[in-house]
């Protein structure tokens, strides 16, 4: 056909055989066959039609239904993601809480152990106390012992101290008033029983 | 006078495809400046290939068009 | 021109576009069933049966089959999010039908003796026509006269505004061409690339080299599918968001 258009040109005892020529060839090898037209109605009818099928079916079936799926999917995921999460959270929250119990009982060890500790603390304190007052007690009998000693030891030595100083002084010849020689004896053994 | 439109029709053919060249000159300048640029920046290569394509798509569719020129001088004139 | 046959080959690389009525040989009229019906038809079932029949247990950890149905929501999705922001995912859906069908139809279009129905300009000419007119309604219906602010830079220099304005403009009514034309200029290209390496296959001395090539442009095209599937939908996000943002 466009040949034809063509052939126009050429002169007009060519104008014949070629038309002949050319009705040959659409018959044979019609060009483009993009370009005939006669096709156009029909290939843009069946096109819209098939178009607008699947449009319907994309937005009514398809894409909804996948759409959800895969939201289905992203929410099931979440899920085990937070499920996942909660039970990491519980497994920390029992490391804490057996952390926390092994506290609790080394706290209370260290109770025992602090009172434990006071109540041998007060024992011994109290046997300390007791030891105390007792060699107290008896470093004061024994002090009293001793000064009694001392004493009853001085008035030994005052009394034969006082008999010598007599018998002295009557076998020198005088007679020993003994007003006065308890008085020298007293003053010199002051001196030495300080 | 038929052959001496045939033969015009032929070389406007065949030289409708010298574009073709082009094109494809175009299509690899496209991609090699993308490949360069991907290779200097590959976190970023990911989020051009839509315009890779798009730039493919223009400098191809050049190229497109000289052979479709051919086709027309060869079949439909 | 391009079908004389030269030393036994015969080079028809276009005979695979033809559209043509599924029953009988009639002519083909706007209702007709043809075999592009047929390849969208089976695209649209390839489509239910990924994204409705595969999702159809639901399960938390999911089948092979439900995996690459999430695959290509979560990519979908993060791609409109990604470039429209939160206020795109109105229009997930639509974007996400844009990409299946055209991801679907050049997959389908791969299979031996298939029709590409991607390779149609008129049927990619329809896909990018709807998003640029959705696309501009939604502009104006959003922002109202402020989505001229599109056209209109004001981050240069005053002087420069209206130059830079009516190539602004002249860029914005190119896009839905472009748009289509990509896709279906580059599908049909593999096409016709695998064709014209098969034609070579009829002289044995050639054959295992033109095998060997149809197996290379084969996996060439599997990833050109893809591409091109994710660009057309990229691009949509993005004239999307410049609906919805036309901030320059």
């Amino acid at each position: 056909m466009f040949s034809l258009l063509q052939q126009t040109a050429a002169d007009a005892a060519h104008e014949a055989e070629a038309a002949v020529s050319a009705a040959a060839e659409a018959a044979n090898a019609p060009g483009m066959p993009q370009l005939n037209t006669d096709y156009f109605g029909n290939l843009i009818f069946w096109l819209l039609v098939v178009l607008a099928v699947i449009y319907w079916v994309l937005s009514r079936i398809a894409l909804p239904r996948i759409g959800g799926v895969l939201s289905d999917r992203q929410g099931a995921i979440t899920g085990d993601l937070v499920a996942a999460e909660e039970f990491k959270h519980k497994a920390k929250e029992a490391e804490a809480a057996y952390d926390k119990a092994l506290a609790d009982a080394r706290a209370e060890a260290q109770k025992i152990v602090a009172a434990n500790k006071a109540e041998i603390q007060k024992d011994l304190d109290a046997a300390i106390a007791k030891a105390d007052a007792e060699i107290a007690a008896r470093a004061a009998e024994s002090e009293k012992r001793i000064s009694e000693i001392r004493a009853s030891a001085a008035e030994d030595a005052r009394s034969v101290a006082r008999e010598v100083t007599a018998a002295l002084v009557e076998n020198f010849g005088g007679a020993a008033d003994p007003g006065q020689v308890n008085d020298a004896v007293d003053q010199r053994l002051k001196g030495a029983l300080q | 006078m038929e052959n001496l439109g045939q033969l015009g029709q032929y070389l406007g053919a065949g030289l409708a495809c010298i574009g073709m060249a082009g094109a494809a000159m175009g299509v690899g300048n496209v991609a090699g400046n993308y490949l360069s640029g991907a290779l200097r920046n590959p976190s970023a290569a990911a989020s051009q290939t839509a315009t890779l394509f798009i730039g493919m798509a223009f400098a191809e569719a050049l190229g497109i068009f000289s052979f479709l020129v051919a086709l027309l001088l060869l079949f439909a004139v | 021109m391009a079908t004389e046959e030269a030393g036994g080959l015969a080079f028809h690389p276009m005979e695979q576009f033809e559209v043509a009525p599924l029953f009988g040989d009639g002519p083909v009229s706007w209702y007709t069933p043809t075999n592009a019906t047929l390849w969208m038809a089976l695209s649209a079932l390839a489509i239910v049966g990924l994204l409705v029949v595969g999702t159809r247990g639901r399960a938390i950890v999911p089948n092979r089959v439900q995996s690459i149905a999430e695959l290509l929501y979560g990519m979908v999705r993060k791609m409109v999010e990604d470039v429209t922001g939160k206020d795109g995912l109105k229009y997930f859906p639509y974007v996400m039908t844009l990409f299946c069908f055209i991801l679907f139809a050049n997959f389908l279009g791969l299979l031996p003796k298939s029709f590409s129905p991607t390779s149609q300009i008129a049927i990619t000419g329809v896909l990018a026509a709807l998003v640029f007119v959705g696309v501009t309604v939604l502009g104006f219906v959003k922002n109202g006269a402020h989505f001229l602010g599109l056209f209109w830079v004001s981050s240069a220099p005053l002087a420069l505004r209206p130059v830079l304005a009516v190539i602004e403009l002249i860029s914005y009514f190119v896009r839905p061409v472009s748009h289509s034309i990509r896709l279906a200029g580059n599908i049909m290209a593999g096409h016709a690339v695998i064709k014209v390496f098969a034609a070579f296959a009829a002289v044995a001395a050639l054959a295992p080299i033109s095998i060997l090539a149809i197996v290379a442009v084969y996996g060439l095209e599997v990833l050109v599918c893809l591409i091109q599937a994710y660009v057309f939908t990229i691009l949509t996000c993005v004239y999307l968001k410049d609906a919805l943002h036309p901030a320059h």
